[in-house]
């Protein structure tokens, strides 16, 4: 191994910790090699996609079982909730010991690629998990890089949808909008604040959820969030977007200012369960959800989140959660057949109902929801009017730091009435100048 | 001694001004607890409408909150213990001799205080990763791993407590010992010891009490089957709901223990504190 | 009363221990038996290298690397800055700069308070309970409960109180009609943020405050309040000539124990805010962790730490300094 000077310095000054912090960067990469999986143990590291983790742990353990029995492999899985898995990840990845296989949101994708620690996905490895063509392309799309080798391939997909409540639209004579005007001025019409009764809910204080609608309605103005490889936040299609979106609660007012403080990416849902709204936006996961709230899955209809009259018809990110294996994994060949397995067809139809996903694999039908209407309409978006995230390294900064921005300029609203245009752009600078310092 | 009105005005005040900030948290802990998920989502009552127990019963499966339990009575046990051992040994040095170096200890032990916590997140993982390649030893994911971590966490405020302690007990207990042929480790346990008995306690309580409620470390340090109590009570908020009433009561159950052991060992908190750190 | 300048406390003068009578003799001939003290301390010493030193100095070098997310897989890689994650930092006109000293700023805001009124708290409280009467017992057990209270727990019910809609905080200040329904004010996004946080920072702290100072309390003579009555001191000049003097020692530690804790703490806005700090409740320790494990930037927080540590040196060194002396001048 080749230690520059200054490394040796800092080396001698540190001492005996950072010699053998240096170390951990060249003992990674054990390898495969293993003729036989018969005996491995894998480590999985699953996200939380269920009721609540011990949901999670009954529903994949059955399926871990089968792999056990068709390959002799064991599988142990951890699921890990969604406030400590991506600091855990990074740990993992930073350390170089981490699990076999874990679960990513895939917006991470491009960032994790761009660390190496994940086995990229190619010719061999790509064929040993049944070939890239079982894939969604769009969706394998979301894997990596832009241009690279993917690191990661999809598991369960996920879109955005605009649920809208069949009886307050009936009652007042409307049809599911189209358009983002119609969508504005229906809920306009459905607004009764003095009743507490909203045209639309948002989860107005989650960075996650604000930053996916920077994205949709940059991508409605055609505007691009990325000039190559570097942020550009505040042109003005990405700011009008926001303005957009953030006029919903601010101009339009069919959007309860109280939705700024909600953060869990639940509370939106109830209250559209309560009949308080008549409109939300959300993944397709929402049904199980809404039904726990007492809302049955036929009192609700989904059309894909309108673009405004003139923009393009993007009506959500490809969503979901993908695979990836370490690289340094010591059981290479296990993990792949583990990612097989995860993502082959009687996998994924299995899992597809309790976690509510769309099939990531070509020609195979959802079964997310007994609902043919609501199932066709998520397939369509998902297949048709979705984009994926910037494929960037930045990408993770982007979606903390644009998020949070978004948050703010929701909390300014919600506490003191007003954000400007300038305000907009100025919240959208500094998240520029910051994803600018996390490279 | 006569009291004036002022003082009794001023008693009664603050007396009700603080009684209120401290008991409406807890009270609100504990209603909630006691209310269905609808009604704690809906506008605040002050009693529960639909009193019921059922959190109680969800959160130990919502949650593996019982292995939790376990996990955290063994960390924070055993960083206690050790913790309070080794805390002794070095007070005691540094109590009663005057050695090379003394200043150097004491100085460096308490100047870490000053530093980030969150700053050392990442290298202390770093380093037992490193501790597992080189020596085999697991550290990460495991009791033992957050264990050492937290007795180190404690052993500075612990040292200088209880070398402040050591220096309030007279040294003509140890002279009369050392006539009496005694090493100076059984002038320790057999002299010294008993009469700082409150300071140990003082320690033990303060060290059980850290490692019981610890979020940071524990969170990136366990996994699922280290994972402590604290770490635990964030898994009830998930990807499809907050359950608030479940929060609490789970809040509930993994403070009773504490708050009733340490309510029982107050007195000897305080008299370690006034010998220790106070005088 | 001896105070803490005779014993072995942060950074201070050498302790004076009793057993100082082998002392001269030790420099020219080893006494036998003089390995036993560094036999003693060496546990410590070993878990104190691994967990507080080994750590920290591999923070110090961390923050002179570009330690980027692109590099935090392979360190090697990294290349070497020098200073420059530092006058990034420093660079109070610069955007990162500029977020570092709000920041800061507004953690010697949030300290400032939350030390003074807990220890006011706890001083009130102490010496409201300094007479024996009926209910006393019961109050001072009811006063340590939040300390108590694991950290998680009692934080998590405040941000329940907090709420927006469903919070006891809103539903009295409605009632009251301090606010109407529908404009119920927000506590934990926008400015209010940070009088919420401040709220139960004190509501965590201040039992300590009370603790310490009720123990202080017990070891002021009795007489001595005889004597200021006798002289016709009224009672809050009692407090001033007798009580305060009579407690300078245990506050010259409370107030830097409190003060580095204070500064220091991140569970509180953690665990309020769940991760989505609004700016007006961005305090150092969260800054520092969302630079360095949300946005990835090690090397950056790093640096941020150490110039955070030099600072909390040099307040500790100065206050130190200045309270020795001033109860050298009292002694």
């Amino acid at each position: 191994m080749y230690f520059p000077r200054r490394k040796k310095l800092a080396a001698a000054i540190v001492g005996a910790a950072s010699i053998a912090l240096l170390a951990t960067g060249c003992s990674s990469g054990g390898g495969s090699g293993a003729s036989s999986d018969k005996g491995t143990t894998l480590t999985y590291w699953a996200s939380n996609q269920g009721t609540s983790l011990a949901n999670d742990k009954a529903v994949l353990t059955p399926e871990l079982k089968k792999f056990e029995k068709q390959t002799g492999i064991k599988v142990n899985l951890e699921v890990v909730g969604w406030n400590n898995l991506q600091t855990r990840i990074n740990t993992a990845v930073t350390s170089g010991v981490g699990p076999d296989v874990v679960n990513i949101g895939n917006t991470w994708a491009p960032y994790l690629s761009a660390t190496g620690a994940f086995l990229p996905y190619d010719t061999a490895n790509m064929a040993a998990i049944g070939g890239k063509g079982k894939f969604v392309e769009t969706a394998l799309a979301t894997g990596g890089e832009e241009g690279k080798t993917v690191t990661s391939v999809p598991l369960y997909g996920l879109a955005y949808g605009l649920y809208y409540n069949k009886k307050m639209f009936a009652d007042a004579g409307l049809t599911a909008p189209t358009t983002w005007e119609e969508m504005v001025s229906d809920a306009k019409k459905l607004t009764d604040s003095s009743k507490g009764v909203w045209g639309m809910g948002l989860e107005a204080g989650s960075y996650t959820e604000n930053v996916h609608f920077a994205f949709i309605t940059a991508e409605q103005n055609g505007a691009a969030l990325f000039k190559g490889t570097k942020p550009d936040f505040t042109s003005g299609g990405v700011v009008s977007g926001v303005e957009r979106y953030l006029d919903l609660m601010q101009t339009d007012k069919v959007v309860n200012p109280s939705n700024a403080q909600y953060t869990n990416g639940t509370e939106a849902s109830a209250d559209f369960a309560k009949g308080k709204v008549a409109m939300i936006v959300n993944q397709d996961n929402a049904g199980p959800n809404l039904e726990a709230d007492g809302m049955a899955a036929s009192d609700y209809g989904v059309v894909a989140i309108p673009a405004p009259a003139g923009g393009k018809k993007i009506s959500s990110g490809i969503q979901g959660i993908n695979l990836s294996v370490f690289k340094n994994t010591k059981h290479k060949d296990a993990a792949l057949k583990f990612v097989k397995f995860m993502t082959s067809e009687a996998t994924q139809g299995v899992l597809g109902r309790p976690y509510a996903s769309i099939p990531v694999l070509k020609g195979v039908a959802p079964t997310f929801t007994s609902d043919a209407a609501i199932a066709k309409t998520f397939s369509d978006i998902y297949n048709n009017a979705s984009k994926p995230y910037p494929l960037v390294p930045l990408e993770g900064a982007f979606e903390t730091n644009v998020g949070n921005a978004v948050n703010n300029l929701f909390a300014t609203i919600a506490t003191k009435g007003s954000v400007s245009t300038s305000d907009i752009k100025a919240g959208l600078q500094s998240a520029e100048d910051k994803t600018n310092a996390a490279g | 001694m006569r009291e004036t009105t002022g003082i009794k005005v001023f008693r009664t005040i603050t007396i009700v001004i603080l009684a209120l900030f401290v008991v409406v948290p807890l009270y609100i802990m504990i209603t909630t607890s006691v209310k269905p998920l609808g009604d704690v989502q809906g506008a605040f009552s002050w009693l529960p409408t639909h009193f019921t127990l059922q959190p109680f019963i969800d959160i130990w499966r919502t949650v593996p909150l019982g292995s939790y339990f376990i996990n955290s009575i063994i960390v924070s046990l055993s960083a206690s213990v050790l913790s309070v051992v080794v805390a002794i040994f070095a007070s005691y040095a540094v109590s009663r001799w005057r050695f090379r170096g003394r200043t150097v200890f004491t100085t460096t032990v308490l100047s870490t205080q000053m530093f980030p916590g969150v700053l050392f997140l990442l290298p202390l993982y770093l380093i037992f990763i490193n501790i597992n390649q080189t020596f085999g030893v697991q550290l990460v994911g495991t009791r033992p791993g957050l264990i050492i971590t937290y007795l180190t966490f404690t052993l500075p405020f612990s040292i200088w407590m209880l070398s402040g302690y050591f220096d309030n007990i007279p040294r003509e207990l140890d002279e009369a010992a050392k006539v009496d042929g005694a090493s100076a480790l059984v002038t320790l346990f057999r002299v010294v010891l008993p009469v700082a008995r409150p300071g140990v306690i003082a320690v033990l309580v303060y060290s059980f009490m850290t490692a019981w409620g610890e979020v940071l470390f524990a969170s990136v340090l366990t996994t699922e089957t280290s994972r402590t109590l604290a770490v635990g009570l964030g898994e009830y908020s998930t990807e499809v709901n907050v359950y608030w009433n479940q929060i609490m009561a789970a809040s509930l159950v993994v403070s009773v223990p504490i708050v009733v052991g340490f309510l029982l060992l107050q007195r000897n908190f305080v008299a370690g504190l006034t010998a220790g750190a106070v005088k | 009363m001896t105070v803490t300048t005779e014993k072995p406390t942060i950074a201070g003068p050498p302790a004076r221990p009793a057993a100082s009578s082998g002392s001269q003799r030790a420099k020219k001939r080893r006494l036998p038996g003089w390995w036993l003290p560094l036999v003693l301390i060496a546990p410590a010493v070993v878990l104190e290298l691994l967990i507080h030193v080994a750590p920290m100095l591999v923070g110090i070098w961390m923050s002179f690397i570009k330690l980027t997310q692109l590099y935090i897989a392979n360190w090697s890689a990294a290349p070497f800055l020098g200073f420059g994650n530092y006058s990034v930092s420093l660079d109070f006109s610069g955007p990162q700069g500029a977020a570092l000293l709000q920041s800061f700023l507004t953690t010697c805001l949030f300290t400032i308070v939350v030390v003074g009124v807990s220890w006011s708290f706890g001083m009130a409280a102490a010496v409201a309970l300094q007479r024996s009467f009926f209910g006393r017992g019961v109050l001072r057990t009811l006063f340590l409960i939040p300390y108590a209270v694991p950290m998680y727990a009692g934080i998590i019910a405040w941000k329940f109180m907090f709420q927006q809609q469903t919070g006891v905080i809103n539903h009295v200040l409605t009632s009251l009609h301090l606010t109407s329904a529908g404009h119920e004010p927000f506590w934990l996004i926008g400015s209010n943020a940070l009088p919420s946080v401040i709220i139960v920072a004190i509501w965590r702290t201040w039992p300590f405050a009370f603790l310490m100072l009720m123990a202080g309390l017990q070891s002021i003579p009795e007489d001595l309040y005889e004597a200021a009555a006798l002289d016709g001191a009224k009672p809050f000049r009692q407090w001033r000539s007798v009580t305060l003097p009579g407690l300078g020692g245990v506050n010259r530690v409370l107030l830097l124990v409190l003060f580095l804790w204070t500064f220091n703490d991140f569970n509180t806005p953690f665990i309020l805010f769940g991760g989505n700090e609004p700016p007006a409740g961005d305090l150092i320790s969260i800054h520092i962790y969302n630079t360095s494990f949300v946005n990835l930037n090690f090397g950056f927080g790093s640096a941020m730490s150490v110039l955070l540590l030099l600072f909390l040196l040099v307040v500790t060194g100065i206050y130190l300094f200045i309270s020795n002396r001033r109860s050298d001048d009292n002694a």
